[in-house]
This record gives structure tokens, sequence and C-alpha cells, in this order.
């Protein structure tokens, strides 16, 4: 079978979805497919047209990959492809939309409020700062809504923290959400055609608990998986993520992020296609339910196949 | 951040982020003459290993560039590397061990911080001025250590258009420099890549000159002033220092790429090397004046930068709400980019800075990367003064809402009072 592996981009996680892809390319080849990288620019729908391959699989991370942007084009061409359809990657992109989707679902994410920068500059949001903090509470989280990794997450412990974060949030996209901190455990779902596989903890050491940047480096945060929480406990999160992968319309694959707190799991985002780089957390938790790289990856290609072909514009 | 570096790569990018020097008016004749000269009389030499010293007739040509700034080497201290920044690993190798103090100033060449952190050094920064390093704030740096019973392995300095806060070490502060070397019994890097490349103004005694080599450490390159391709640099130590060098050395890489050797000799025979740096520091006069002017019109004045008077870099610094690595996410999107400040520190601290390059991009270019990254400066400046004086911001920008709010002119009739910065 012929299948070209997307990745790189123009987003700004390229270097990411560079390892994620290179690493899915050797997996699809040791699986005997002939494989063609792609790297999505000026060029993408002329050397896909070229290329004609059977399936696409996306290692492409953060806006422009992830966003239903590349999925569009690749339904106009009738090319089957992994992970999600396009209207899943809309509302998994933009944390502001898919939060407001798990709400609509009766299904738990911490509080929060959004805004663009235009509040702020031309309607003076900033006048309404005192009551969102009373809302929120400190310390709280500041985010861009759409973005990947940790650029541009900030937690402000306080008042005077919060200009600051915004500024930093507001670098990475037009539209910030604040969010109530939940203490809790970090854990990480990745959910394969609709099932749970085990759970993956993040555990910072104590001296990055609040740097969000230590989560992706190699040797500040350990990750422990499967997580050691209760059956019970195991069992809450996991239909927490799964439900949050239905309700988002999640395809093949995804990871749900979670925090564990006194009440219970919170969902905190969803990465319509998570990283598979060899320290990636869904490929870590697909090997502690007993499946290689290669077989994630050859699964994921077959779901690609298998699901019903999405008419192009649908949404 | 390193994700971040990967897309600024991208074509439609104007980058202000690389150290490039401009290699585009090196006369392809001359390349060619060069080569096919070294084909036709020196083949199998050129083809073959070297010694790891280096070939005596590269000597001659780093003796002739050093002694262009007043320095005269004896050859036996010196040893050609691949490129200045091998000649900073194996200085590093040499002296090296974990734990140990290095001394630089703050902000440092970003090349200099992955080296130190890999051989583990305590890397402490001493605060620059105008005038390069605080030599008082050395001073207080080494009595502290000293009190600790601690001293650091040497003192790593770019004293002549500093990489990356454009800033030159005034005469004084050398002479004093060199006098706290020689009182403490301190070895002092002097890393001078850009030495030559000066626009303006009276060319400043090499610390090696002052010192006599006693205990300075100079590391040198042809990057600069030839072609960094070429991957050329060298070292002078005294012998002890060097024999251990030259261990290094071997364990690296044996010898130095034989055929550039060759190269810069057949390019120093030619006899117009000097003619060439002046070219160049004539291109790159321009290019700064280009974006100096870029700066004034287009940067908010809540921003300062360096003003150099060589080199390839200047140094501007941001309110301290602003961090530079997140304004590049916003910049790139602008198809613009630069070094954030942090690379420069091995503790953080930078964050508010950034390094800008004029060698590697034309004045059209220049100019307009400037503007982008003015106007995403700008756009800051305005959220957080909204987001922290919400009703006086309101108050004194009547009508102030829209894309332009904030922002310099675009058109030349269109003038916003702006007070002037104090220049450092």
């Amino acid at each position: 079978m012929k299948a070209v592996v997307l990745a790189g981009g123009r987003s700004l996680e390229r270097g990411v979805s560079l390892r994620s892809g290179a690493r899915v390319e050797d997996a699809l080849r040791a699986l005997g497919h002939d494989v063609v990288h792609i790297d999505p620019g000026a060029e993408l729908v002329k050397q896909l047209k070229e290329a004609k391959p059977d399936v696409a699989f996306l290692a492409l991370h953060g806006p422009g990959g992830e966003d239903g942007t590349v999925q569009e084009l690749l339904a106009i061409l009738g090319i089957p492809f992994t992970g999600p359809g396009v209207a899943a990657c809309v509302r998994c992109m933009d944390k502001v939309v898919a939060k407001h989707e798990l709400r609509a679902a009766g299904l738990p994410t911490p509080d929060w409020i959004a805004f663009n920068s235009t509040a702020f500059r031309e309607l003076g949001a900033a006048d309404a700062l005192e009551e969102i903090e009373a809302r929120l509470g400190f310390p709280l989280v500041v985010k861009p809504a759409r973005g990947g990794s940790s650029l541009g997450v900030e937690f402000a412990a306080d008042r005077d923290a919060v200009p600051e974060a915004l500024v930093a949030a507001f670098s990475y996209d037009d539209r910030v959400l604040l969010e109530r901190y939940v203490r809790g455990r970090e854990l990480a779902v990745g959910i394969l055609d609709a099932e749970p596989l085990p759970l993956v903890e993040a555990i910072p050491k104590q001296e990055d608990f609040f740097n969000f940047e230590a989560r992706y480096e190699i040797g500040r945060t350990e990750y422990a998986c499967p997580a050691e929480l209760d059956e019970a406990e195991t069992r809450a999160v996991q239909e927490v993520a799964a439900r949050t992968y239905e309700v988002l319309g999640c395809a093949g694959f995804a990871r749900v992020d979670l925090i564990l707190g006194d009440d219970g799991p919170q969902v905190l985002e969803v990465n319509a296609i998570p990283g598979l780089t060899d320290t990636s957390l869904l490929p870590q938790a697909a090997e502690a339910a007993g499946m290689s790289f290669e077989e994630l990856c050859g699964r994921i290609v077959e779901l690609a196949l298998e699901r019903p072909r999405e008419p192009a514009a649908a949404g | 951040m390193r994700d971040l570096m990967a897309i600024t790569a991208r074509p439609e990018v104007i980058s202000l982020a690389g150290g490039l020097p401009d290699t585009s008016t090196f006369p392809p004749s001359s390349f060619a003459a060069h080569m096919t000269r070294i084909a036709q009389e020196s083949s199998a030499q050129a083809l073959q290993y070297g010694p790891t010293e280096g070939f005596d007739r590269t000597k001659e040509c780093i003796r002739a560039l050093m002694a262009a700034e007043g320095m005269d080497p004896d050859p036996d201290d010196i040893i050609v590397t691949t490129g200045g920044q091998q000649a900073i690993d194996l200085v590093c190798k040499t002296l090296i061990d974990p734990g140990d103090v290095v001394v630089c100033e703050g902000p440092t060449y970003p090349g200099a911080v992955p080296v130190f952190c890999s051989y583990e050094a305590d890397t402490r920064h001493v605060e620059m001025d105008d005038d390069g390093m605080r030599i008082d704030l050395l001073e207080s740096l080494l009595d502290d250590l000293a009190t600790e019973g601690r001293r650091p392995k040497f003192i790593y300095t770019v004293p002549s258009f500093h990489n990356p806060a454009g800033v030159t070490l005034s005469a004084e502060r050398r002479r004093r420099l060199v006098e706290i070397a020689r009182e403490r019994e301190l070895l002092v890097v002097e890393d001078n890549p850009y030495g030559l490349l000066r626009f303006e103004g009276e060319t400043l005694p090499p610390l090696y000159q002052l010192d006599g080599g006693d205990y300075v450490i100079y590391l040198g390159t042809f990057s600069k002033v030839l072609s960094p391709g070429i991957r050329l640099g060298w070292c002078v130590a005294p012998p002890p220092v060097m024999d251990k060098i030259v261990l290094g050395k071997q364990a690296a890489d044996l010898c130095t790429s034989t055929l550039t050797q060759y190269f810069v000799a057949e390019h120093f025979a030619e006899g117009r090397w000097r003619e060439y740096i002046d070219s160049l520091c004539g291109i790159y006069r321009s290019r700064r004046d280009a974006m100096l002017a870029a700066l004034e019109r287009h940067f908010p004045p809540q921003a300062e930068w360096t003003e150099p008077a060589g080199g390839l870099f200047v140094w501007a610094t941001l309110p301290d709400y602003i961090d530079t690595s997140d304004l590049l996410a916003k910049a790139l999107r602008e198809n613009v980019a630069f070094v954030p400040g942090a690379a420069a520190h091995v503790d953080g601290s930078g964050s508010s800075s950034m390094r800008l390059n004029f060698s590697g991009s034309d004045e059209d270019e220049i100019r307009e990367g400037i503007r982008r990254i003015g106007d995403v400066i700008s756009e800051q400046v305005e959220l957080y003064e909204a987001l922290t004086m919400p009703a006086a911001s309101s108050a004194s920008r009547p009508g102030a809402a829209g894309s332009g709010a904030g922002r310099a002119p675009d058109r030349p009739g269109d003038v916003v009072p702006m007070p002037r910065r104090d220049q450092r």
C-alpha cells in the first residue's frame, strides 16, 4: 500500500511533528508499505496528486495541520486520512470551543473565561479583571485558545502576574482563556478506536511544578505508565476520557489530558493528533497495553481506511 | 524555543536571527582561480591529512590578520581549528572540570552557552554597559568567589563588537582587565571574531596585545573576514595549555581541513584580503545604519538598543513584561525572526532582550523586518497598558480603537509624537 506521511508544516510545533513523522515513516516501512514523506507547503496539493496515495498519515501538530485545514484538502481530493475529520479537528484545536462542547454534554472541565485581544484593547475588558479573578480564584492558568505543547501557557499566582501572563498567551493566539487551576494528578489518556488505553501520569519535579515547558523537556518530568490509581479511579478517568472523545467527534485515535482533583477528573484539552515521538505519551500507553509502535501505526491506518469518507466542506 | 528556531529558516521569513556574514560579494572568479591553482599545483597534499597544529602557511595568514590589530604571536603558540567554535570547545575541554567556575559577560555569545553547559561549568555572568563588561562588577564577583575559596578557570570575553550585545570594551577597561588577570593570576579567553569589522572610530588594542600572551588565550576565526563555510579558526595559547589543546584536537578530528587551509593561503597570497574586509565593512556599515534608522522609526519608545561601531549585531531591550521567546511566536506569524535574549544566558535572564543581526539581510529586508518586529512589540505594549491602567489608557487614547493604535506611523504625514528614549 502507498502511504504519504504528512509531517513538518508551518506551525510552531514543526520540530515535534518532524520527529513524530520520521518515526511513523519507519514504522510504516517496517510494515511493508511504500512510504512518501511530504512536508506540507505551497506544493502540497500538487504533491498529493502526483503521489496518489492509498492513505495519508497525518503527523502534523498545531494550527494548519491539526485544525482541519489539511483534512479539508484531503477530503476534497478523496484521500483517506488518519485521525479525525474536519469538524472534530476544529473542535479540539480551539480549547474554548472544546470546553463549551464538553460543558453542554455535562462533562467536567474547569471553569474558564475567554477573551480575544480586542476585548482588552477596545472594550475595556481589563475593568472586569477583578470580577474574573473573583470567579476563578488564584492561582489561575492563562492559555492561548489554540496551540499545542505548552506554548504560551502560564500560571498566574496572583493578581499582579495576570497582565504579563496575558501578554505572553496573546503572543500565540488572538484568543486566550483564563482557567480555574485544579490541583490534582496530571493524567493523559490515549484513546484508540474509541477505547481508552492505560493511563499515563506526569509527575513534575517540585521546582518545575509551575513551569509547563518542563513537561516537554527530557528528564524534567517523570512519567508513570500505567499510572498508579486504584481500579475505580482508573475507570472513572477512562470513562470521562472516552466520552470526551465521543462528544468531540474524534476518530481513529486521540489523547485526552485531564486533572484528577478532589472532585474527580476534569478535562483540560484533547489532542486530535497527539505526538508520536519516542517520548510521546500515546505510544507509551499503547506499549503498556501490549501494542508495539508498528502495531499502533498499522491500526491507525486500518481505522482510516475503514472510516466512511467525509463529504468535503460538510461544515 | 528550539522548535521556534526550527521555523525561522522558512524562505518567507525575514530572519534577523542568524549571524551570517554576507558571502555574496566574494568574487566567484577568485574562488575558481584559487581552487584551480590548488588542483594543479598541490592536489595530492590538499587531499591529504595535515599536521594537527595546522600548516605553517595558514599560521602566516593568521599572523597577518593578528598583525593588522597590533599582535605578534609566536607561530608555535598557534593551533588552527575547525572554526572558532572548535577553539572554544577545545579550551573548555582542556581547562574545565565539572563544577568549575567560568566567568563571562551577560549576555554572552549564544554559541558558547551549550559548550559551557556540556562541560558542566558553573557559569557566572557579569553585566555589561555601553563600554562592555563592568569591571567593577567583575572584581566584586571575583572577591565573592575568593571568600568561598573559589576562583574561575577563566574569564571568557568578546571585547570587540560583542555578540550579542554589540558593545565594545573601552581601552581603560581593557587595561584594567589585563591588570586584574595578572594580579590574580587568572586566565582570560579573548574571543575576537569581529575586531577587524570596525566601521568607525579608533582601533582598540586586543587584550592579547596588552598582556603579551601570558594570561590571555586568544581565539580568532576566518569566518567573518573571509568565509564561515571554510570552517577555519585558531587559538593562541602558552605552551603548557597548548600541549593539552593539541591532544584534545587530535581526539576530536586529527587536523583541520587541509583543502580549506590551502584556500586561505591562496586568498592571502593574492594580496587583496584587506580590501575584501574593507568592502565587507562598507556593506555592513550601511546595513547597520539602515537598522538603527528603522529601530528609531518603528520600535516603541519603551524599547532601547545598542549602537555598535562594528560587528554584526544590535541588542535591543524591551519592557520587562515582554518575554521575547513568546514574542518570537508572534513575530513568526508576521514572517520575521530574531534571537530571544534568554539564549545568551545560562540562568534564564535576558528574557526581555533580543539579538538583531544586520549582516545577513539587505537594507530593504532590514527595514521591513524591523517594521514588523516593531509592530508586534507595539501591540504587546498597548495590550499591557490596557491591562494595567485600564481607565487611564482608554481616556488618553480617544478614538484609538483600531488596528493602528499605538503603532509607529506608516505614512509620512501620520506623525505621532514619541518621547525620545534615553540613549544608554
